[in-house]
Parts: structure tokens; sequence; C-alpha cells
């Protein structure tokens, strides 16, 4: 069965509809799915229901789903980057639900292992408690999570292999990988494809039956926040 | 005069031990790893996905694929270590992450933190902080001591939404340093300039000797 599309327009032909969920990677603009959210901007499909991190920047990343009001609501740890975010979220034009980052990874993670539900000690005691399952193991209480399983993953690696064998590159792998095991379709778009048996068996962080569909493209790679240090002068 | 944000970070950093894997939080934690004492290693982990944290870069070599949990352009070390989400979480949630440093908009005696969300105020989301301080061996918050209305943040109850439930070991404020122990609080050292007194007023928690 071929993975490796054209485009990605290409690659989520015939996975897109209006009110599913997706769960994207990426932790701020690092590791973004880039290609796949513009086919998805450009694709016009409404009411999403997005797992992820973050919600991008003010027109980039997910931000542009959001400019474009295709999100319903977003499954996130953190959002504070987003100025358009907080306009639609006070509004009411837009539903959110605050997981703790942790929790958020293990649910996709989980869901994607066909774990239903686990316990927690994150989030015990605070509102994220609140109409959750608390039970008691060796004196501690835990709160009962679930597992998250999305209709749609978009993930950004760095190499693939024709056949999904996919890696990352240094902090750019955060939620990609649970990301990936979450969905039922999962779409990855990378740097570049490379031939089967390029890429070290031993060292492949997504193994390619995660993967359904694949896409090769050029990333803009945006930097949320440049921090630099000054050279030592000689 | 009580201590400024660099003699905070200082004496923060005279919590951290030789060979311990610490996670640093945004604002004046992540100024510790500046007075990191001689001879002490630590390994920082960022909680998008890496242990060993280098320094920033320099001008021209940052690496969008290599930032730290602020977001902020990073550099990796000999001993650096990349791993996804669900794996920093699992080693924080897991104990495995020796202490977290962190700030707190109000500490209570009980060690509940509050540190995320002002109800009625911009909303952005607790991130990992929850995660960090329910799972961490030890959680060391670095705070002021008061707020601008010169009111304690170091409180009998917190009145804002918790972070998490009996999880600060240590405060470090601007007047002293301060343990969460049975019944209350105990003064461990007070600040270069300031008087117990001055640091119990402060206080509106109850200290026990």
């Amino acid at each position: 069965m071929k993975k490796v599309y054209d485009n990605a327009a290409a690659a989520l032909d015939g996975l897109l509809k209006d009110g599913m969920t997706i769960a994207a990677g990426g932790f701020g603009l690092g590791g973004i799915p880039e290609l796949l959210i513009d086919a998805i901007h450009k694709a016009g499909t409404k009411d999403l229901t997005i797992a992820s991190n973050n919600c991008g920047v003010d027109g980039f990343g997910l931000g542009v789903l959001l400019d474009s009001k295709q999100i319903r609501k977003m499954i996130s740890s953190y959002v504070g980057e987003n100025a358009e975010f907080m306009r639609q979220y006070l509004s009411g034009e837009l539903e959110l639900e605050f997981n703790p980052q942790g929790t958020l990874a293990e649910r996709m993670r989980a869901g994607g292992a066909g774990i239903p539900g686990f316990y927690t000690k994150t989030g015990v005691g605070t509102v994220i408690a609140d109409g959750k399952e608390v039970k008691n193991f060796d004196g501690q209480d835990y709160i009962l999570e679930r597992g998250l399983v999305t209709d749609l993953a978009i993930v950004k690696g760095w190499k693939a292999d024709e056949t999904g064998n996919t890696v990352f590159r240094k902090t750019a792998r955060n939620f990609n990988v649970p990301a990936a095991t979450c969905g039922q379709v999962c779409v990855v778009e990378v740097e570049e494809i490379v031939p089967a048996g390029s890429l070290d068996p031993d060292c492949i962080h997504l193994p390619g039956i995660y993967v359904h569909r694949i896409v090769q493209g050029q990333h803009e790679k945006r930097i949320e926040q440049r921090t630099v240090r000054k050279r030592e002068s000689a | 005069m009580a201590w400024d944000r660099n003699q905070m970070a200082a004496r923060a950093a005279q919590e951290l031990e030789d060979g311990m894997y610490v996670n640093l939080g945004i604002g004046i934690p992540t100024l510790v790893s500046n007075y990191i004492p001689e001879g002490v290693h630590v390994t920082l982990q960022s909680e998008n996905g890496m242990l060993g944290m280098g320094p920033f870069p320099y001008e021209g070599e940052e690496d969008p694929d290599l930032i730290n949990a602020g977001k902020q352009t990073i550099t990796e070390l000999p001993h650096s270590a990349y791993f996804d989400s669900a794996t920093s979480f699992a080693m924080i949630r897991g104990g495995k992450i020796a202490m977290a440093i962190l700030g707190a908009m109000e500490v209570d005696e009980k060690g509940d933190l509050a540190n995320w969300m002002i109800p009625g105020k911009l909303v952005k989301g607790m991130g990992g902080a929850m995660d960090l301080v329910a799972g961490v061996g030890r959680v060391v918050v670095v705070m002021d001591h008061t707020n601008k209305h010169g009111d304690s943040k170091v409180l009998k109850e917190c009145t804002l939404p918790l972070t998490g439930k009996a999880v600060v070991d240590r405060i470090i404020s601007n007047l002293g340093v301060l343990d969460v122990v049975e019944g209350g609080l105990r003064i461990v050292e007070v600040a270069d300039g300031v008087t117990e007194e001055e640091l119990r007023a402060a206080t509106e928690a109850t200290i026990v000797d």
C-alpha cells in the first residue's frame, strides 16, 4: 500500500469532515504540522475539536484555523500566546478544555495504547478534579482521566521512509509521538522522505504501523522566543 | 533590604545537590542556573522533551527544533537526551525528577500552591505545573513574600485556584526561607538585612517554632 502523497491536500483527501476530532503534534511552534494545518485551512473543514498542547500564535500554526473560525473546541494545556484565541474564548465562540500538560500527553498515549482510562495524582484537589472519580491507592488519592482517541492525527517529523518509519529532531519530537498513536488515521509531514533501509531500525521514534500517509514539504519552522547569549570576546 | 531576584535565585541554587535531575520553572527559577555552586553537577529537564538543557545559543546558531518549555531557543550538552512529551511526563509523574523550582502567586501553610490562574483575568493555562508539583520529589517555590499592595502571599489558606494541594516543601522569598512542616511554616533563614520580626509580620501563615 502506497503511503506517500504528493502534497498535504492530497494526503488529507477523503479524511476531513466537519465536526471531527484531530490530535496535533507540536509544542509552542516547535514541531508543528504546519503544512497539514494549512491544507485543513484551505479545505475549510469546520467545527473541529483539536487536542494540541498549544494553539499556535496569531496567523501561524493552529492560529490560522482560529482566524478562519474552523475550530469549535480546543483541548490544551497552555494557550497564552494567542490574542485571537482569547477573544474567541471570552466571547463564547470557542470552547476550551484545559488539561495539565502531562495528562494531555498521557491521554493521547493511553488512547493509542488501548487504555480507556488511567489514574493520576496530577490535579488532585484542584478544579481539574471536578466531576472526576477519585480513588485512593496505598494512601494517596488519584483521579480518573480518559484515554483519548481522535478521528485524525496530524504530525510533523524530520525524516520518514516510505513505509512510515519516522524520526524526529531534538525537541521537535514533543507531542508528535503520542498524538500520532491516538489518531485512528495518522498523517505525517516530514522534511525528507528517504528510502526504506536508510534509517537505523534501532533508532525509529515512531514505527510505520502508526503512520498511514506521508507527505514531504518545505517548512517555515518559525521561532517563537529567539533567545541568544553574547559571544565572549577574544 | 531584602533579597532581589538574583539573590533569591542564588539562594535557590543552594538547594541543588550534585547529581540531581531538576526542572526549573519560568521567571526567577530560570535564573537559578546562573548560580549553580562549583562542583555541583545537575541535569536540567525541560518538560517539552529534553534532559541536559544547555545555555542560550550564540547569535546565528538558533535552532527552531531546539527550544525549552518557555519556547526559548537553547542548546544541547554532551549528555543531553531527547524524548517525547508522554515520556517526559512519565519521568515527572513517576518521581524521577528530584526537584522542581517554581514561581508562585500564593502559597499556604499546608503547602498548597496557586500559580496558574486568577479568576476573571486572562487564563493562559497550567502547562506542566500541575504535573510537576504532583510528581517531583521536592518542590521549592521562589516568590515575592508580598504583593505590590504589601499584602502577604504566604497565607493560612490560598484564595486562588490551586495548582496542587500539600505539594510545597520549601519557600524561598525575598524575605527569607521557610519550610512547610506539621502545623504551619518554620523559619529556616532570614534574608540579609531583614529582621525575623519583619518576616513574621509579612507572613499571614502560622509560623511554628
